[in-house]
């Protein structure tokens, strides 16, 4: 048992953390933000780039990507290590993690390699931005319900239906795609995966107004979309095998801790709240509370560094993915939920750009995250069935032909 | 990074595992019996090294460290095994050796080669360990009660108690438990495995271990130890019945089918997963930072207990509830890891004391437990 870095860890930390230090830019210091005007989508977009071009050019993009499609074939362990002194900063990457983390893995393991040299590099860099079609307004935790019908035409398929829940498509380039090609079988039987350009003719994409109040996501709408044949993935029919490669690495990105109030803010909101000759952190209560999420969100960290530790050791990591969106979303809820209760009726008011505002979206944002990828109870199912090998849902609909089912 | 065991403590896990393979039943022997432990099983492991692993080898021990004694208390919670291995090995053992001196040093190695079984007596009335005792030794002779001993037919314990020389503080001091002047009056207690006794000491001759008023602060060091070592029993308790579960839920058949296909009852299969993953992360952290005392200890100590007792206890309960009628009765065994769930959440201090040892250690500054008892 040893949580020391090897010599070449600590090597790379050490580069890391300095350099981050000499680039970094002066917005992200570390540290709490500061108080004053709430940016505005287009400038978080633009400082986004802006950082993924500085890490490009410095080779801390596509960390464990191979030379051959632009990235620096490095260890696993390297790109972990970057994360965790990248995480100090107050830097925004996340336009570019469905497309790094779930959309390119996918082009890479099953598009020829010419494809994946044109895809990868630019998405690294920042250049291209990539986003998910695959919830319907029909198909959320049931995915293999999409309909969004693809008709082939000769070297192209015909697109009609919509998407939904589609993070970025607004900023989007390219989009990867589940959709319908056959009806006549069954549901899970009948999916083809394509990738298409987003500036396609006949794709509209609307911004959707979250309940946090910003367009947190979009719907998209296909009518008449051609897809050339070469943009397909995987066999015909063989979208669903696909997509749960995808979905893992979205469980697996989505898990990682987001920039969000923890226990240790929560620690200092309440010594700061005055109670009898103390402060509210002598309350019984408020220390249960505050034992409750140290538990799950340390014991998060030490899940991140047990699959670390299989990764630094040349093993995949186990099923921590599933178990960390799990206890992540809802813990985040909890803690803004509990953060309020401290504040009394001063929460009631929105803050802006405080603390508090801090706690309230998180409380906001986190009832989302606990669909986001797989809700609370997909998940505890995926836990249930691959990982205690509990026998699967009775599913009705399995082997029907698509076009026969209600 | 390395955050797990070694090849070598996973193959004593092995040995140990195989050592315990009739835990159950002969747990299940205990219950009805006067006995106090399983003199043979015992024996066994301390011929396997189970008591000298830890102690170093200067004093008669092993010279291994602190993660071979959680590999042994996993597995002993596992299996329920009806032996004195965390009274002795671990509360005896990491006592005499946080104290150190001369009397540590021959005690030692008479515990490493089982030659003697130990305890400790800290608890009174009020419960936990870390409260300021009301026992008293005067002319170095022993006065008072300690409740809730664990494994009292121990030939020595270390018990906690105020002389003058300690001043507004407490000592430590080596107790011959089989010295005239101590009486032992067992106690039924609620987990019907394990032996607990309230002792009463009129006028028994003891040693002091460690310095005058330095009994707060070895206690706390001993508690992060202890935590931290019940944390893995704790997780192998839980590991236990949640396998016993799974294995229920894919057999037992109703409304045509297993169980197990019911979402409510494969949700909370893997909530007890869950609450076991978070709290063997806590707990191999635990380990790490007790074995290179490393300074957050005493957060990585609070973590561990905190998120293994509420891993264990869930577990306990579901399973009860997941087996049914046939999970409630005397002879399933269910009960039995339910009683010891909940003496484990008590024995070292409730829920409500780590809270707020681990708020104290987040936030520093002493816990309001610790400040109310001038430790």
């Amino acid at each position: 048992m040893d949580f020391e870095d090897t010599a070449h860890e600590a090597a790379y930390r050490r580069q890391a953390k300095s350099w981050l230090a000499e680039n970094a830019p002066a917005w992200a210091a570390p540290g709490p933000a500061p108080a004053g005007r709430e940016e505005s989508e287009a400038e978080m977009m633009d400082r986004a780039r802006g950082w993924q071009r500085a890490k490009a050019a410095a080779g801390y993009v596509g960390i464990t990507w191979p030379r051959e499609v632009g990235g620096q074939g490095g260890l696993a362990i390297e790109q972990v290590i970057f994360e965790q002194e990248e995480a100090a900063y107050r830097v925004f990457t996340v336009p570019f993690q469905v497309g790094m983390g779930m959309c390119l893995p996918t082009v890479y393991t099953h598009a020829p390699a010419a494809v994946a040299e044109r895809f990868v590099g630019p998405a690294l860099r920042g250049e291209e931005i990539w986003c998910q079609l695959f919830s319907e307004p029909g198909a959320g935790s049931d995915l293999a319900g999409v309909r969004t019908r693809a008709v082939q035409s000769g070297d192209d398929w015909i697109v009609n239906g919509q998407k939904v829940w589609t993070s970025y498509a607004n900023h989007s380039d390219f989009g990867l795609a589940l959709l319908r090609t056959d009806v006549t079988v069954p549901k899970h039987k009948g999916m083809t995966m394509f990738y298409l350009d987003m500036r396609s003719p006949g794709l509209e994409v609307r911004p959707i107004r979250s309940m946090t109040g910003h367009a947190d996501f979009n719907e998209v709408f296909f009518t008449d979309v051609r897809i050339p044949d070469a943009q397909r993935l995987g066999p015909v029919g063989g979208g669903w095998k696909v997509a749960l490669t995808t979905l893992m690495h979205e469980r697996l990105a989505i898990g990682r801790a987001p920039d969000a109030p923890s226990t240790a803010e929560l620690i200092e909101l309440a010594r700061a709240i005055p109670q009898g000759a103390g402060s509210a952190l002598d309350d019984a209560a408020v220390q249960d509370a505050i034992a409750r999420f140290y538990v799950n969100d340390a014991g998060l960290d030490f899940l991140r560094m047990r699959a670390q530790s299989a990764i630094s050791n040349g093993r995949a990591p186990g099923p921590e993915a599933s178990i960390g969106k799990l206890v992540m979303a809802k813990t985040r809820q909890d803690i803004g939920a509990f953060a309020m209760d401290l504040l009394e009726c001063g929460a009631i008011e929105q803050g802006r750009a405080s603390r508090l505002a801090d706690f309230q979206y998180h409380y906001m944002f986190s009832a989302g995250l606990r669909i986001a990828g797989g809700t609370d109870e997909v998940l505890r199912n995926i836990i249930a069935e691959r990982v205690l090998g509990l026998p699967a849902d009775r599913r009705i609909d399995r082997d029907a032909p698509f076009n026969a089912l209600e | 990074m390395n955050f797990d065991f070694s090849p070598e403590q996973q193959a004593l896990r092995e040995q140990v595992s195989r050592l315990f393979a009739d835990g159950r039943a002969q747990a299940r022997k205990l219950v009805e019996s006067a006995q106090r432990h399983d003199a043979g099983l015992w024996t066994r492991l301390v011929e396997l090294g189970g008591a000298a692993a830890a102690i170093p080898e200067a004093q008669g021990g092993i010279g291994l460290g602190a993660l071979e004694l959680c590999v042994i208390a996993e597995e002993a919670g596992r299996s329920l095994a009806p032996v004195p291995f965390m009274s002795s090995a671990v509360h005896a053992s990491e006592a005499l050796k946080i104290a150190g001196g001369d009397i540590a040093d021959a005690v030692l190695p008479r515990l490493a080669a089982g030659e003697v079984e130990g305890t400790v007596a800290f608890a009174e009335r009020d419960g936990s360990w870390d409260v300021l005792p009301g026992a008293q030794v005067e002319d170095g002779r022993l006065y008072g009660v300690k409740d809730a001993v664990l494994d009292p037919g121990a030939g020595i314990a270390v018990v906690s108690a105020r002389a003058a020389a300690d001043g507004e503080g407490f000592g430590w001091w080596l107790v011959d438990l089989a010295g005239a002047g101590v009486e032992r009056e067992m106690i039924p207690a609620l987990d019907v495995v394990r032996r607990y006794a309230r002792l009463r000491f009129a006028g028994v001759p003891v040693r002091r271990l460690g310095a005058p008023g330095a009994g707060a602060a070895m206690t706390a060091r001993l508690m992060d130890a202890v935590a931290i070592i019940t944390a893995f029993e704790q997780i192998g308790g839980a590991e236990a019945q949640l396998a016993r579960c799974i294995d229920y839920a894919k057999t037992r058949k109703a409304f045509g089918g297993p169980i197990g296909v019911f979402q409510g009852v494969k949700h909370r299969l893997a909530d007890m997963y869950v609450k076991i993953e978070l709290a063997r992360g806590h707990a191999l952290y635990g380990a790490w930072a007790l074995s290179t005392l490393a300074s957050d200890l005493p957060a990585a100590a609070a973590g561990a207990r905190l998120a293994a007792t509420e891993a264990f206890s869930f577990a306990a309960e579901e399973a009860i509830e997941m087996h049914g009628g046939i999970g409630f009765t005397w002879e399933d065994d269910c009960h039995l890891y339910y009683r010891r769930a909940r003496v484990l959440a008590l024995e070292l201090g409730s829920r409500r004391r780590w809270a707020g040892r681990l708020v104290a250690a987040l936030a520093g500054g002493p816990s309001a437990t610790e400040a109310a008892h001038g430790l």
